[in-house]
């Protein structure tokens, strides 16, 4: 069991450091917009990752890269996993671009309707 | 015999019965001493008990007694009219029912003719329906905002068939709808064909796992006894629907000559609601003012606004936060003891937890994961172990074996049955006498406490809101408070939320009101959301003029949006604002959830989501469908810039007495 924990966080860890490299080389906000449509990330996200009563704000400022590559490939709380065989490293690499080049929302303070 | 009987019904204080009938009040009082109120309580303990050598009650009664007992009161209300059914509304018309919402049919033409010929179409009025599902839920949202039911009626088979979803919503919501079914039951004299189709030996069986009681009366009398009983049992909390069956016959037929004086309409006198124990909320009480960390969870607790009140101030006394599930409107959110932003952590820490009339206490103190491995989820406890669990439900008093809205299990330490409205005075008096002296600069701090944790949460509130706020389409924090700032200034009521806009309405609108917010479904059911509110918005109307607003999802409109119609065909003045988001959502993220499960790759055909769970291509012009059947409408608007503007003219349209819609594509949550 030891072993097998052992085997799955150098796994994680490899992934991260595949995924980071690839973050860095090919990372596409563009892709990643799309990847974040089709992988079906908005559903319970929101289209701009502002998240809502079914799942947390991912953006604006996400979480660092391998954090949130760790939760999606090995989450078993209640977002289901994402391993790689149906979302490549490529295209969580965009999806994470799309969501680090989401402005930063209006401060609520500037919003009348926030302040009745 | 019995109508030559001059003794007025109930006047039992002399002659040969009496120790029979205060034996038979004795035995009443044992079984249900919960169920009467304190001044029926305090008049049968003045009565003498019947000693157990004394078994006379056993005794056959004589001819005076049967007399008394089946004959006809003389001061009660008779037949005027000359057929069954315009005893029937006799009947109807001593309950003073508003309306009556009801799709025609033959099974019950005889009625419907004496209701709008013989009875004036008032009290009730017919409102014209396009589907029964409609009508029960617009009894549904009618009894939320005026606390009084209205009848539905129906079809047999067919026309209760429809009708079946919506009242299991009303069961599972404790909610009153009295129902009535057409139904022929001779079938050597019924028409063959169509309404034998429509026929059925025993109706009620289709809903009796979700009524509270049904009969199917064989006479007129019985019908005055039943239609009574039914409206008496359904007006008792939990308030729950009944169902009567009316053989077409029976409404059809002359009152028969001998029936004329004999004849009555039973008079309906309330039943006070069920108290929990005295012993029991002594003990809850002494548990909750030694509590560190108490924590009170309501769901179905405020029935009334005086129940909101009561809530407020057992609160105060405990200087304890609420949590309000939201089946009603329990606690005013400008409240700094209202918690919900904080519940989960609250539920986490608290050392004593009470719940008021919880749809599920299990979901409340554990959590289930819906993300297990072979596809069985995580049950998980949320609670610290010794947290003390306490609970007022009148719920398990009408418990039935067969459609699971009791949901799980779970044990209580101190557990009462009883209404939770009706038990917040004693527990509240029980409170203050049990908060020792030396807890009150304690209680204050955490009140203090507890005020500033509620400023730094709305504030995260507000902060949430802000994100995506320019985005197309229309975030569900947008749509809310733009709809709030055309409608803040007035007396609001927040008629349905259907779909789920993340709960923006009770977590940025001032909810101080009970009909601010009337809670949802109960069941689930999805389309009840656009007739509830139509329901609600009628008893608006008819409450001085309250402005009644609907956020209307668009898959529980499509169920029967003809209801739409119904609003414009009896001017029933409501503001819907769609909630477009174009999917069965819930489904859209269940369908997700099994593909990464299983490791696929969910297919989504030409939609954004996975295939079977969109509503687009085409998208549906909702503006269209609604001005079709009469509605002022727009939309739809994508740009988050025009819907302020025209929610404002939707808004002067409502205000003149017109239904309005306005379709918005929306973020999916």
């Amino acid at each position: 069991m030891k072993s097998r924990n052992v085997v799955a966080a150098l796994a994680i860890f490899a992934a991260g450091l595949a995924l980071t490299q690839a973050s860095a080389v090919a990372a596409s906000a563009e892709k990643g917009k799309v990847a974040f449509l089709q992988h079906g990330c908005w559903q319970c996200h929101g289209y701009q990752g502002q998240g809502g009563i079914t799942g947390p704000k991912l953006a604006p400022n996400p979480i660092p890269f391998e954090a949130l590559s760790n939760f999606v490939r090995t989450t078993n709380r209640a977002m289901p996993p994402y391993r790689e065989e149906i979302l490549s490293n490529g295209d969580l690499a965009d999806i994470y671009a799309y969501l680090d080049s989401i402005p930063k929302s209006p401060d609520p303070k500037s919003i009348p309707l926030l302040n009745p | 015999m019995a109508r030559r009987d001059k003794r007025p019904q109930g006047s039992a204080a002399q002659g040969p019965d009496v120790s029979r009938r205060r034996f038979m009040a004795g035995v009443a009082l044992t079984g249900a001493a919960t169920a009467v109120s304190p001044h029926d309580t305090a008049q049968a303990a003045a009565m003498p008990t019947r000693s157990p050598a004394q078994p006379r009650s056993a005794l056959r009664p004589d001819i005076r007694m049967a007399a008394a007992e089946t004959g006809t009161p003389k001061e009660l209300a008779k037949a005027t009219g000359p057929d069954g059914s315009d005893f029937m509304v006799d009947v109807i018309k001593t309950l003073d029912i508003a309306y009556v919402c009801s799709n025609p049919a033959s099974s019950f033409r005889a009625l419907h003719e004496s209701l709008i010929d013989y009875g004036g179409n008032t009290k009730p009025e017919f409102i014209t329906c396009t589907h029964e599902e409609s009508s029960v839920a617009m009894g549904h949202g009618y009894f939320k905002v005026t606390g009084k039911p209205l009848m539905m009626l129906c079809h047999g088979t067919v026309g209760l068939q429809h009708a079946t979803m919506a009242i299991y919503n009303a069961w599972c919501d404790r909610v009153p709808v009295i129902c009535i079914g057409g139904n022929d039951i001779d079938a050597a004299h019924r028409a063959p064909g169509v309404p034998t189709f429509h026929s059925a030996q025993d109706i009620n069986a289709l809903v009796r796992d979700f009524t509270k009681w049904d009969d199917q009366p064989v006479s007129l009398q019985h019908f005055a006894q039943s239609m009574v009983r039914a409206y008496k049992i359904a007006m008792t909390p939990p308030h729950e629907p009944v169902m009567i069956a009316l053989d077409l016959g029976l409404q059809q037929e002359p009152i028969k000559a001998h029936e004329r004086e004999s004849l009555y309409i039973p008079k309906y006198v309330p039943t006070a609601p069920a108290q929990a124990d005295a012993n029991a909320i002594r003990e809850a009480a002494r548990l909750l003012a030694n509590a560190e960390r108490p924590v009170i969870v309501a769901d179905r607790a405020a029935r009334t606004p005086a129940g909101v009140k009561l809530l407020v101030e057992l609160a105060e006394a405990l200087q304890a936060p609420v949590i309000d599930q939201g089946g009603r409107m329990n606690f005013p959110n400008s409240h700094y003891l209202k918690q919900n932003a904080r519940g989960a952590a609250l539920i986490s820490n608290a050392d004593v937890i009470i719940g008021l009339e919880l749809s599920d206490y299990w979901a409340t103190v554990n959590r289930f994961v819906d993300n297990g491995l072979d596809g069985v989820g995580v049950n998980e406890t949320v609670i610290k172990p010794g947290t003390k669990l306490i609970g007022i439900s009148s719920v398990g008093l009408v418990t039935k074996s067969n459609y699971q809205d009791f949901q799980r299990f779970q044990s209580l330490d101190v557990d009462m049955a009883g209404d939770a409205e009706a038990s917040l005075p004693a527990l509240i008096e029980a409170v203050k006498a049990a908060v020792p002296s030396d807890r009150k600069a304690a209680l204050e701090k955490r009140g203090a406490d507890l005020k500033k944790a509620w400023g730094e949460a709305h504030e995260r509130t507000r902060a949430a809101a802000a994100l995506a706020w320019d985005a197309s389409p229309i975030s569900t924090a947008r749509l809310s408070m733009e709809i709030y700032a055309q409608i803040k200034d007035l007396d609001y009521s927040l008629v349905s939320s259907s779909g789920n806009v993340s709960g923006w309405p009770n977590r940025l609108w001032k909810m101080d009101k009970h009909h601010n917010w009337l809670g949802a479904s109960g069941g689930y059911g999805v389309g009840y959301g656009a007739p509830a509110a139509i329901g609600a918005a009628l008893g608006n109307r008819d409450t001085g003029g309250r402005f009644s607003v609907n956020i209307q999802s668009d898959g529980d409109l499509m169920y029967a949006p003809g209801v739409l119609w119904t609003a414009a065909r009896h001017k029933i003045p409501i503001l819907s604002v769609m909630h477009n988001n174009r999917g069965y959502h819930q489904e859209v993220m269940h369908v997700q959830r099994l593909a990464n499960r299983r490791n696929r790759v969910a297919a989504l055909g030409m939609d954004r989501s996975p295939i079977g769970t969109s509503i687009e291509n085409p998208d549906i012009d909702y503006a269209s469908l609604a001005k079709s059947m009469g509605y002022w409408s727009a939309g739809p608007i994508k740009d988050p810039a025009e819907l302020g503007p025209t929610l404002k003219k939707a808004v002067e349209v409502v205000k003149s007495g017109q239904p309005a819609l306005v379709d918005v594509w929306t973020q999916p949550r």
